[in-house]
């Protein structure tokens, strides 16, 4: 259970974002492939949910009572698997069997393969579907658990999700809130220039949603935000994270080229040292 | 097989299924996207009004919301035209149902050329052959009304994506309530020596009608009624042809990909053996009457009896 964040807990979520933020390198750099820009613009987020804000039990994946976090945009799984790991589901060391043959940690996410991912995805716009189908069951039994999906902000041009988003205002699924990654790209360009998703805010009002914006950066505002969504009991809500695809790699911030790529081994090395270093502003341990 | 038999639609035997399998559990919840009428789940709306969800006509979303809710632990029958369901959706059911393993239960309503009037964008042709290629999936035809409910009662308890296959005309009953229905477990309809018949749905009575005919001029075959599509019951299929020697599959499907193909696949790796194949060849459907349609893309009796001699002849 969240509360408001006091200074302290949000000091420390920054560092646990770094070190998510180094793992997804690291990671990557080892598959050889797999999405770069994606996961390290959620890393704040997904560090707030796991570490602060789930009612959930690392150790015990299936307890029924836990939240429900939907990755919808599947492709950014790095996050996910780092963030579980740090959080105690899985060894640290198992995250560098990413993409490899045999691995739990599939390229896109399997919920078969891998106890606490609750859903398999990858395919773009059906995730808030699944999510809202959860969030509904839930309803029906008197469940008191959060559904929370996080969404790419490209995969709102396709007509599924909208199907859902529909579904959820019509249904008034006041426990399910979704998380969007407003980064601006995808993997040809910027969304604007691909199919503008703008006015994004307007799209989710008009289907009935409760709207918030904030910087996706900011844990301490995502969080007040997650708890506002809470208290709104008449509507689904949707929280627009405004974020910085490859946030923390100066090379890699607002470039979309990032999207759909791996850094290579020698580019990689000089990128983890920028995570250690918080761009150069203190001395590496590891130089 | 004197007079003629009454005749149900296999959507009924569904809609009676789903009430049935609502009463026997609570988990069991009905999506249906604006077709609750005609596809016979407005009995179970009736009956269980807050087990019932509306989607809209958003086909997509019926297995979205499905595959969430038995992600969350409910039993859900998600229910439109097959063309839609599983034609539209089929990305959504790859992902979110049969890779992801979950009991969701998908019923194409309309299918084949029997809808008639209706015309091709709403005769679904190839939706076996849709689901059957996806790991996971079970897939079921039956062939009357009372095989429907048994089929549906089956797939609510059954651990697992299932498949149902159903009609919306009115189609003979030629089963009968007391007859055992286990999913993968193929029913010999009717022994003999010459040939075999292996369908599924409610061609499967044309094929009956094609015996009563051979046999006045001495051709004895056996019929062997088909409901589970995958996994296919190899055994009961082998055993018949490694008697008769040669086999006619029957479907109002395309011939690619259907239960002919199905058949043909487990033949030619155990027991290759001369099959003809009664289905739609290649082509779309048209407006027109269910038995005008049948007949006319090579459905009918006589075309059986002829597929029938056929293959007896390439025997030798």
């Amino acid at each position: 259970m969240s509360e408001h964040i006091h200074d302290e807990k949000v000091k420390e979520l920054e560092l646990t974002a770094n070190k998510i933020r180094q793992s997804i390198i690291e990671m990557l750099i080892e598959a050889g492939s797999g999405h770069t820009a994606g996961p390290l613009g959620m890393a704040d987020i997904f560090t707030a949910l796991y570490f602060h804000i789930l009612n959930h039990e690392p150790k015990n994946p299936e307890w029924p009572e836990r939240d429900r976090l939907i990755l919808s945009n599947g492709h950014i799984c790095p996050v996910r698997y780092a963030a579980m790991a740090y959080s105690g589901y899985f060894p640290i060391e198992e995250l560098k069997t990413l993409r490899k043959f045999g691995s739990r940690l599939q390229g896109h996410p399997e919920r078969n393969m891998l106890p606490g991912l609750e859903t398999t995805s990858g395919p773009l716009g059906s995730g808030l579907g699944e999510a809202a189908g959860i969030a509904y069951g839930a309803r029906m039994d008197g469940k008191k658990f959060r559904v929370y999906c996080a969404m790419s902000d490209a995969e709102h041009q396709s007509g599924n999700l909208w199907e859902s988003a529909m579904f959820a205002g019509d249904n008034k699924l006041s426990n399910l809130t979704g998380i969007i990654d407003r980064n601006n790209i995808q993997i040809s360009g910027f969304t604007e220039n691909v199919m503008p998703l703008e006015p994004l805010r307007a799209k989710y009002e008009a289907f009935n949603w409760h709207v918030l914006e904030v910087d996706g950066h900011n844990i301490e505002e995502f969080v007040d935000a997650v708890e506002e969504a809470k208290a709104i009991y008449e509507k689904p809500t949707v929280i627009i994270a405004h974020t910085i695809p490859g946030k923390g790699i100066p090379e890699m911030e607002f470039d979309y080229k990032w999207h759909g790529i791996a850094p290579k081994p020698e580019e990689g090395k000089k990128f983890l040292n920028e995570l250690r270093t918080l761009g150069g502003k203190i001395k590496s341990e590891h130089e | 097989m004197n007079k003629e038999p009454e005749k149900i639609p296999t959507r009924d035997g569904f809609g009676k299924g789903l009430v049935d399998a609502g009463e026997k559990d609570e988990r069991i919840v009905v999506l249906c996207a604006d077709l609750a009428e005609s596809t016979r789940c407005h009995w179970f709306k009736e009956k269980f009004p807050a087990r019932y969800i509306e989607l809209g006509v958003a086909e997509q979303n019926l297995i979205t919301v499905a595959s969430g809710l038995a992600n969350y632990g409910k039993i859900p029958f998600v229910s439109s035209y097959a063309v839609f369901n599983p034609g539209r959706n089929n990305e959504q059911i790859r992902t979110l149902v049969s890779l992801s393993k979950l009991p969701v239960k998908i019923a194409g309503g309309h299918a084949g050329v029997s809808v008639g009037p209706d015309g091709a964008t709403h005769q679904a042709l190839e939706d076996i052959a849709l689901m059957r290629v996806q790991p996971n999936m079970t897939v079921l035809v039956p062939c009357d009304a009372i095989e429907a409910r048994k089929a549906t009662l089956a797939a609510a308890f059954y651990n697992g994506p299932v498949y149902i296959r159903l009609g919306r005309e009115k189609t003979a009953i030629f089963t009968a309530e007391e007859m055992p229905f286990e999913i993968g477990k193929a029913i010999v309809l009717k022994e003999g020596k010459d040939a075999t018949v292996i369908g599924c749905g409610p061609l499967l009575y044309n094929a009956l009608l094609a015996a009563e005919e051979l046999s006045k001029d001495g051709i004895d075959i056996e019929i062997i009624n088909c409901h589970t599509i995958k996994p296919l019951d190899a055994e009961t299929i082998l055993n018949s042809v490694k008697k008769t020697g040669g086999v006619v599959s029957v479907e109002e499907h395309q011939i690619m990909g259907g239960i002919g193909s199905a058949i043909a696949e487990i033949l030619a790796q155990n027991f290759p053996t001369p099959q003809e194949f009664i289905g739609v060849r290649d082509r779309f459907g048209e407006s027109g009457e269910a038995n005008e349609l049948i007949e006319a893309l090579g459905m009918g009796v006589k075309d059986i009896k002829a597929a029938v001699i056929k293959v007896i002849k390439r025997k030798k």
